[in-house]
């Protein structure tokens, strides 16, 4: 049902990286766009949860507690169509290369492990068209576990999916909230046509990878940028009070 | 928790949410009765109610008010961002439904399963009807708004436009941007713009109607006699098993 920006004739094109936190996502699609900026290509990048107009209300609904899995989702969702209209389609109208951190299948992945119903999640984000090419950064279990929880960062609420009270301790909640997202991750991977790469591996190696199936599956020449325009600016403009990256997508 | 107060025998029958709903409130749990009045700006909504709620207490009913951007969560963010009009459709839609979510979670359910009369001024309803008007599709309206409980009653206060911007204009010598329409562009004109988005509203509500049957009150009577009809409804609702 769903179609990708390639089939809806965009001009533009958008690549998406999932994975759970310590997946190395991160790294790569910031490896991905250094290279296609270096290449003269129109590129934006996105991230999820950065909406600055919604973040206000979803930072007081962590901090306070006051989400439950509904408005978890919805509030999630209007952000993500808050980014998705005024950024990313007109971006993606102009012929970008638009490369986003995280993008649908987070909430579908997050939402129903917090009980909400699959259907009732895709149905909302039924708006969004599906990105031309996602990559899956699966990593083992325990090796994106340790990345995270090597420094015993104070894990926040709702990242740890302590409001699923899976246990006492942040911890293992953290462990446990994790493994579930993994198994819903793997279970749509076959649907959505992730290109599932290995995690484990060396990040130059994957990094080679990711730029091979990009160049492959897209034809990059079409996205140069005929006259040197500045790229435009990440969102928000100014990096103040830099969260890290569990931060943003808590 | 507080003993029902309404209707010891329990939830009404046939109590639904539209969709999933909110699993951690069984219907049965729904002891209380959720009232809704719907209707325009300028409809006699909030007269009807504050009218109602008395004469409730005054009967000895426990009563909880609700409306719409009444969240702890996102109301004053969604104000902010109306102000600013800087919204696009989606994001203004799902905005709202946040806000309703949130007090359908934190204040609707808990005060039915208290017994509580609910009185909701406005619902999905007015909600849906707008983004009706304004092109989104009905099915992801209907799906986005599964969690919502079906209302013992809906009252809509059916006024005619001409009407409408009357009273609107004799309360705040203006008409509101939003309750004019004014983002679709149907005209510069803002009384113009008032009058066609008011009707195209009421299409809107006789079209959701066939799907969410809704009482149609005649509101362009006296606020006395509306009042009238409205307690002689209720009654009937509150004696009802």
């Amino acid at each position: 049902m769903m179609k990708t920006f390639a089939e809806l004739n965009f001009p533009g094109r958008l690549i998406a990286v999932e994975g759970l936190d310590g997946s190395g996502k991160s790294t790569q699609i910031y490896l991905l766009k250094r290279w296609l900026e270096a290449e003269g290509i129109k590129v934006y990048f996105s991230e999820w949860n950065s909406s600055e107009l919604v973040k206000s209300a979803t930072s007081k609904g962590k901090k306070r507690e006051l989400l439950t899995p509904t408005t978890f989702s919805l509030i999630h969702a209007t952000d993500f169509a808050d980014r998705y209209e005024r950024h990313l389609l007109p971006l993606l109208r102009a012929g970008y290369v638009v490369l986003c951190d995280r993008y649908i299948f987070t909430a579908f992945a997050r939402d129903v492990t917090r009980g909400c119903p699959p259907d009732w999640v895709r149905g909302i984000y039924n708006f969004a068209a599906l990105p031309d090419i996602v990559f899956f950064f699966k990593a083992d279990l325990e090796v994106s576990l340790n990345r995270i929880l090597e420094g015993r960062p104070k894990l926040k609420f709702f990242e740890a999916g302590m409001d699923l009270r899976l246990s006492a301790d942040p911890y293992e909640s953290f462990r446990i909230f994790q493994g579930r997202i993994l198994e819903q991750y793997l279970a749509m991977a076959g649907e959505f046509k992730f290109m599932v790469m290995d995690a484990n591996q060396h990040v130059e190696k994957q990094q080679a990878l990711v730029r091979k199936i990009v160049g492959e599956r897209i034809n990059l020449a079409r996205f140069r940028r005929r006259r040197p325009l500045p790229l435009p600016p990440p969102l928000p403009p100014d990096n103040k009070a830099k969260e890290t990256e569990e931060d943003l997508a808590a | 928790m507080k003993k029902p107060m309404t209707n010891p025998e329990g939830a009404k029958k046939g109590r639904r949410y539209y969709g999933h709903g909110i699993p951690r409130y069984p219907l049965e749990d729904l002891v209380g009765k959720l009232i809704v009045v719907e209707g325009a700006d300028g409809s006699g909504r909030s007269s009807q109610i504050a009218r109602l709620v008395d004469w409730l207490e005054t009967c000895g009913h426990a009563t909880v008010q609700v409306g719409l951007k009444h969240s702890t969560l996102v109301s004053s963010e969604l104000a902010k961002a109306q102000e600013g009009n800087i919204l696009s459709r989606t994001t203004l839609s799902l905005f709202y439904a946040t806000d309703f979510a949130d007090q359908l979670e934190n204040m609707i359910l808990p005060a039915l399963k208290a017994g509580f009369i609910v009185l909701s001024d406005r619902y999905i309803y007015t909600l849906m009807a707008r983004d009706v008007v304004r092109g989104m599709d009905e099915a992801w309206l209907k799906n986005l708004y599964g969690i919502a409980l079906e209302p013992d009653a809906v009252f809509y206060l059916s006024v005619e436009p001409q009407e409408l911007v009357q009273r609107n204009l004799a309360k705040n010598a203006a008409l509101d941007y939003w309750e004019s329409g004014m983002d679709l562009g149907f005209s510069r004109d803002m009384f113009d713009s008032f009058l066609k988005y008011q009707t195209a509203m009421q299409a809107a509500f006789r079209q959701l109607r066939k799907n969410y049957g809704f009482t149609v009150v005649d509101g362009n009577r006296p606020v006395g006699s509306i009042t009238k009809e409205l307690r002689k409804k209720i009654r009937a609702l509150l004696v009802e098993k």
